[in-house]
């Protein structure tokens, strides 16, 4: 999937010349940062959509709620993740419909879309996002991941792209149970703090969503404060001798 | 075994319970067909089913190709060409049930009946099933345009109420549905506590007409 996209007879898939594979992603989103706190979960994600080195699309959402349990975040191609939303809207109706008084949770959605990511893969054919899947159903909140190759897990927290190198070692350190709202507010904007400085396709513009037994609410996006009165940026000379 | 529905979408069903083994509210009348529109069926469970379950295909369908909700309308057309075509063949036999399709799309709340013929009609309210002459009558009764979705629930329970034969026929379970602003203009069954009230207001009126 790395190399050419010539002869796709060379390639180990046999029906490879009607399939349409994602070869490389266009527009993509960066990281999601994912964790829970007393009530339920916190999700924050910017809202920048690159076009390769530029920073395009400024205003795209990056969460969704699916259902009336859960939250979903997705790094990656833009596109692949439209994709992914209208998956889970089929299977959303169709859980309405039976009218039973039953709901898709969490688990189940997070199931379903590793299932839909791993057999994509199997077929040459993914879908290019890291997908935070976060909900809570009767008390319970799940917190799980799924990659574009189908690998999948369920954390106390998460995050995606460049969060995973960034952001996961902070999450590590001061993560701890029972964290308040304002308390897993604050972690997480620390988070997407560092990603902005350091991660080039960030967007200073972001949201944060929150989902708890009652329902899901995503804030309205927000610019984060950022500081650069660095001595060797106001003066650069003495450092670079 | 009749529905009514009226403007503001409003559906209920009498449904005879044959057996008090039943679980009530199983064996349900009134299926969603999409999110914003809902489907009685009157006559052949079985029969009632196949048309659901192929009325369902065709709303997804459209929103699949055309990437928005099915106009009402055009599904009606769908649902009646549908039961139209077991009319037309000799090793086909017609649809033994009558369905009314209520929904809400942009052009605001509509009401279609379906008849086994394949006739599809518009209509302000509509009653098909065993007593739906006297049904239609009560409808008739109604000024349609000044009632509210709340109000419209518990006249259709009236209504249901009133024409069934307690002499005749077995006891009956009530289910209604609706699809109108308050429950943002999804199909959805009524929420209980309103069912209930409805309900009760139905056997006051009733027990006020037999006290005449």
């Amino acid at each position: 999937m790395e190399s050419n996209n010539a002869k796709p007879g060379l390639l180990c898939s046999p029906e490879a010349s009607q399939s349409q594979r994602t070869l490389y992603p266009y527009v993509t989103g960066t990281s999601v940062v994912a964790l829970k706190y007393k009530d339920g979960i916190l999700m924050a994600a910017d809202m920048g959509g690159s076009y390769g080195s530029t920073l395009r699309y400024k205003s795209v959402e990056r969460m969704k709620p699916i259902g009336r349990h859960c939250l979903i975040g997705a790094s990656g191609e833009i596109s692949d993740f439209q994709e992914v939303l209208r998956y889970l809207d089929e299977l959303t109706l169709n859980d309405n419909m039976c009218d039973d008084g039953n709901s898709l949770g969490p688990k189940e959605i997070h199931s379903y879309l590793t299932r839909v990511m791993y057999n994509r893969r199997n077929k040459f054919d993914p879908l290019w996002n890291s997908l935070v899947l976060g909900g809570v159903k009767n008390g319970q909140t799940y917190l799980g991941m799924v990659t574009m190759i189908g690998v999948n897990f369920e954390d106390n927290h998460v995050s995606t792209g460049f969060g995973n190198h960034l952001a996961r070692p902070i999450l590590r350190d001061e993560w701890h149970e029972d964290l308040s709202f304002e308390d897993g507010v604050k972690l997480l904007e620390k988070c997407m703090r560092v990603l902005l400085y350091r991660d080039r396709s960030a967007v200073n513009k972001l949201q944060i969503a929150n989902i708890t037994e009652e329902g899901v609410t995503i804030s309205q996006p927000y610019s984060l404060r950022t500081f650069w009165g660095f001595s060797a940026f106001i003066n650069p000379t003495p450092g670079a001798q | 075994m009749s529905s009514i529905g009226t403007g503001r979408i409003v559906m209920g069903v009498e449904k005879l319970i044959a057996s008090k083994m039943m679980l009530p509210g199983s064996n349900r009348r009134i299926h969603s067909v999409h999110r914003h529109s809902g489907m009685a069926v009157a006559g052949l469970a079985a029969d009632g089913r196949q048309i659901v379950a192929r009325t369902k295909s065709e709303a997804t369908n459209y929103e699949n190709v055309y990437g928005d909700q099915i106009p009402i309308k055009e599904l009606a057309e769908r649902v009646a060409s549908y039961v139209h075509l077991c009319t037309l063949y000799w090793w086909l036999r017609p649809f033994g049930c009558g369905i009314i399709l209520g929904g809400y799309d942009r052009d605001g709340p509509q009401l279609y009946m379906v008849e086994p013929s394949g006739v599809s009609y518009r209509y302000f309210g509509a009653a098909i099933g065993k007593g739906r002459q006297a049904a239609k009558t009560e409808i008739e009764k109604l000024k349609l345009s000044e009632l509210t979705c709340r109000q419209g629930v518990i006249e259709v329970a009236k209504i249901i109420y009133g024409i069934h034969d307690e002499a005749k026929d077995k006891d009956f379970e009530l289910e209604m549905s609706w699809v109108c602003d308050e429950s943002n203009r999804q199909h959805q069954k009524v929420p209980d506590e309103l069912l209930e009230e409805a309900k009760a207001a139905a056997r006051a009126a009733l027990e006020e007409m037999d006290a005449d």
